[in-house]
């Protein structure tokens, strides 16, 4: 099992913890139910260190899970090694972009390198689908290293975003994001599902 | 009696009778509720700007960023230190002479507590509201400093105003320990060594081993009982975190303070990343330090008095708490997962193993809460039973939610969403601490109010409801527009993410109104007189409780 994009990966998640939060609300319900009555048995024991053990399976296997089935979490630890197929190099200053040019088409499956850098303040970079999804981000750092690699497994085209809060000036005084910078990054190539063609 | 006579009067509440020692308490309690209405309505403005121009009925002016972040800013300062800290602090410096048979170590200084966390809390929210400072409560360097954007006068006022919290903080620290180590009642021929291994929880590490090693118990009866031990334990952490919070003020301050003179310094030279791992060090201690001890040991402190019996397994409680306090310290990382220039190797052993360890330790206190629950069944399902299921749900939700995001696959598409703001966060405060400690408010009604009878035990159960369902609710549909991509330090004007922000508005407002059935029942319990006597100076200035009358 892998998670091509983050859509695939969050609705997994909803799924899972949406279980999750029925299943911990209706015990503690059920057990103050029967708190009140005279006659409750236990339906089952469960004892001390398996319920540790329950614990910290839970708690390690998360990780576990995740290393094996999101790729761009091996990718992250490992970018330094890894040579991207393409390179884009941002800059902000004052709640303004410097961009690599126009826009930019990134091919199906092409790993990316983005370097993005602050000369004032600690903002975001984030990338999103037309309906709102977030595709990824990282934070902004003045004066540190800021990148990110990234492989794009579905085609698309995304809008830029800043991330990180850095003051009202990032807007207009009716709200509008001045920072957002629409279609900016187009995914071609890649078949309907995902992935190479 | 009539609706007037009891809007004036109360039910039976004198308040004449109250002792010093009851009246400090009640006096921060009553402002923490007060404050608990502001940060209710702030959050209100907040969620209906979030449904957009076509939905939200508030004028344009909510909308302007620089009110909006304003609101943004002094939002968890209302709420967490003029709320959460002024009912945790009222709470502790009750229960902590309660619990050791002793004397508080000084009214006064409890006074100047309360005191000092309502001035700080109205100087930081008037500093917001005026000069519309709006840096955020992560006051990220360098945007506490960018006198571009804010106002200097508006930033001295805001550090001001949380240096005084951090001082009050600081009078809370000194008051709690001063009681604890105090050689008088109970502990008149303790050590201090004994006191210090008992606050540690050494002692339950001890018994343990001997256990282990089939010999007699270290202690049979421990110097300090648990709910103390998890008081004294996550005051450290409190210490810690004011220290921090209070650093990162007066860096603040001095830059703010050398433009105000005509020096303009270079906020460069104060590394940014560097900084950011200071104050989550920090930072991260209220939440991950003294909510979750402080929480563990509330819930321990209830279980016994709600079912009057031992703990279960209060030897691992103790020694659990040891270890909650030393995880408490290398976690921080889990808020930097999404910085680059933070080394992996810190984000995979803070940010992810160690965060881990929260469930853990979590888990073991509601394990313990609810075994020992159960084995004194059957119970009567009082108010503060209710409001303590409501806690555990609260924390068995919101600490899975956040250990899910402390990991570097899901914090790439979940940083900075609303997901973390609502279904962790809201929901740990909310329901999770805020029911717990509104079961310690039932507990200590009577205990503080001699016996005065509640006005309507109806409106109390439609609090909780409200409350419950209302705070699970937004928390919830908060979190699913994270999902959606949904950013928490973002403004939407448009309604974006509807309909679950017009869900989450809809939930937020029963929180709302369930604050205010809960403070109607409590003034036509007291009274305005009552609500107005708490104020007054104390006749009895006893500082203890059921001790024989002494004078301080």
């Amino acid at each position: 099992m892998t998670f091509t994009n983050s859509l695939e990966l969050l609705s997994f998640h909803w799924v899972a913890y949406t279980i999750y939060s029925a299943m911990i609300l209706s015990v503690i319900a059920w057990f103050g139910y029967n708190l009140t009555r005279e006659k409750a048995k236990s339906v089952f024991r469960i004892p001390f260190y398996w319920y540790m053990a329950f614990l910290v399976a839970g708690g390690v296997g998360h990780h576990i899970f995740t290393y094996n089935t999101i790729p761009w979490v091996s990718e992250d630890i490992n970018r330094a090694e890894i040579t991207p197929d393409a390179t884009y190099d941002f800059e902000i200053k004052n709640h303004v972009w410097t961009l690599p040019g126009e826009k930019i088409t990134i091919q199906c499956e092409d790993k990316v390198m983005f370097n993005i850098k602050s000369h004032d303040l600690i903002y975001g970079f984030g990338l999103f689908r037309q309906d709102g999804s977030m595709v990824m981000q990282m934070q902004v750092n003045p004066d540190s290293k800021n990148n990110l690699l990234w492989t794009f497994n579905h085609n698309g085209v995304f809008n830029i975003v800043s991330t990180e809060y850095a003051g009202p000036a990032q807007y207009d005084e009716n709200g509008k994001d001045l920072m957002e910078v629409k279609n900016f990054v187009a995914v071609v190539g890649c078949k309907k599902g995902g992935l190479k063609k | 009696m009539s609706f007037a006579k009891n809007l004036v009067s109360g039910t039976n509440f004198d308040h004449t009778s109250l002792s010093a020692l009851q009246k400090v308490t009640l006096r921060a309690v009553v402002m923490s509720f007060l404050f608990y209405g502001l940060v209710a309505f702030e959050g209100m403005i907040m969620r209906m700007v979030q449904t957009g121009h076509d939905v939200n009925p508030l004028p344009p002016m909510f909308s302007d960023p620089n009110h909006y972040f304003s609101i943004m800013t002094v939002h968890p300062i209302v709420g967490i230190f003029g709320s959460t800290y002024q009912l945790v602090f009222a709470a502790f410096m009750f229960l902590v002479p309660y619990l050791t048979k002793k004397p508080l170590y000084s009214i006064k200084l409890a006074n100047f507590v309360w005191v000092m966390i309502t001035l700080g809390t109205v100087l930081a929210w008037l500093a917001a509201f005026f000069w519309q400072y709006a840096p955020l409560y992560t006051l990220y360097w360098p945007l506490p400093a960018d006198t571009q954007q804010f106002h200097i006068v508006g930033g001295i006022i805001f550090i001001l105003g949380v240096a005084l919290i951090m001082i009050g903080t600081f009078g809370f620290i000194y008051n709690i320990y001063g009681t604890i180590f105090a050689r008088v009642g109970v502990h008149k021929d303790k050590t201090t060594k004994e006191l210090l291994i008992s606050g540690f929880g050494v002692d339950g590490i001890l018994n343990l081993i001997n256990k282990l090693r089939g010999k007699q118990p270290y202690t049979k009866e421990p110097a300090l009982a648990l709910p103390v031990v998890a008081i004294f334990r996550g005051t450290v952490d409190t210490f810690l975190d004011a220290v921090v919070i209070l650093g990162a003020g007066i860096l603040v301050l001095v830059f703010l303070l050398a433009d105000l003179g005509g020096l303009h310094w270079n906020v460069a030279t104060i590394d940014a990343l560097l900084y950011k791992n200071f104050f989550w060090w920090g930072l991260d201690l209220v939440a991950d330090g003294l909510v979750l001890i402080y929480v563990a040991g509330s819930w321990y402190l209830l279980a016994t008095l709600i079912t009057g019996q031992k703990l279960f397994m209060e030897n691992v409680a103790r020694a659990a708490l040891m270890l909650e306090l030393l995880v408490s310290w290398m976690v921080w990382s889990h808020h930097l997962l999404a910085d680059q220039g933070q080394p992996e190797m810190m984000k995979l052993i803070s940010g992810e193993m160690v965060t881990a360890f929260e469930l853990l330790t979590q888990g073991l206190a509601l394990f313990i809460t609810l075994v020992t629950l159960w084995k004194a069944r059957p119970l009567k399902m009082t108010m503060e039973l209710k409001y303590l299921l409501g806690g555990l749900s609260g924390f068995g939700l919101a600490v899975p939610a956040a250990i899910i995001q402390a990991d570097m696959g899901m914090n790439r598409v979940l940083h900075n969403t609303q997901w973390i703001i609502g279904a962790h966060v809201h929901i740990a405060i909310i329901v999770g601490l805020y029911m717990t400690l509104y079961s310690v408010v039932y507990v200590l009604w009577p205990l503080l109010t001699n016996n005065t009878k509640l006005w309507s035990s109806k409106l109390s159960n439609v609090h909780f409801w409200l409350h419950l369902i209302g705070g699970i609710g937004m928390g919830a549909f908060m979190g699913m527009a994270g999902l959606d991509g949904m950013l928490r330090r973002h403004l939407y004007v448009n309604g974006e993410f509807n309909p679950d922000m017009i869900f989450a508005a809809g939930f937020g407002t029963m929180l709302l109104v369930a604050w205010m059935v809960f403070l109607f029942n409590i003034i036509m319990s007291v009274g305005l007189k009552g609500l107005i006597g708490i104020f007054l100076p104390a006749k009895d200035a006893t500082a203890s409780y059921g001790l024989e009358p002494e004078k301080a």
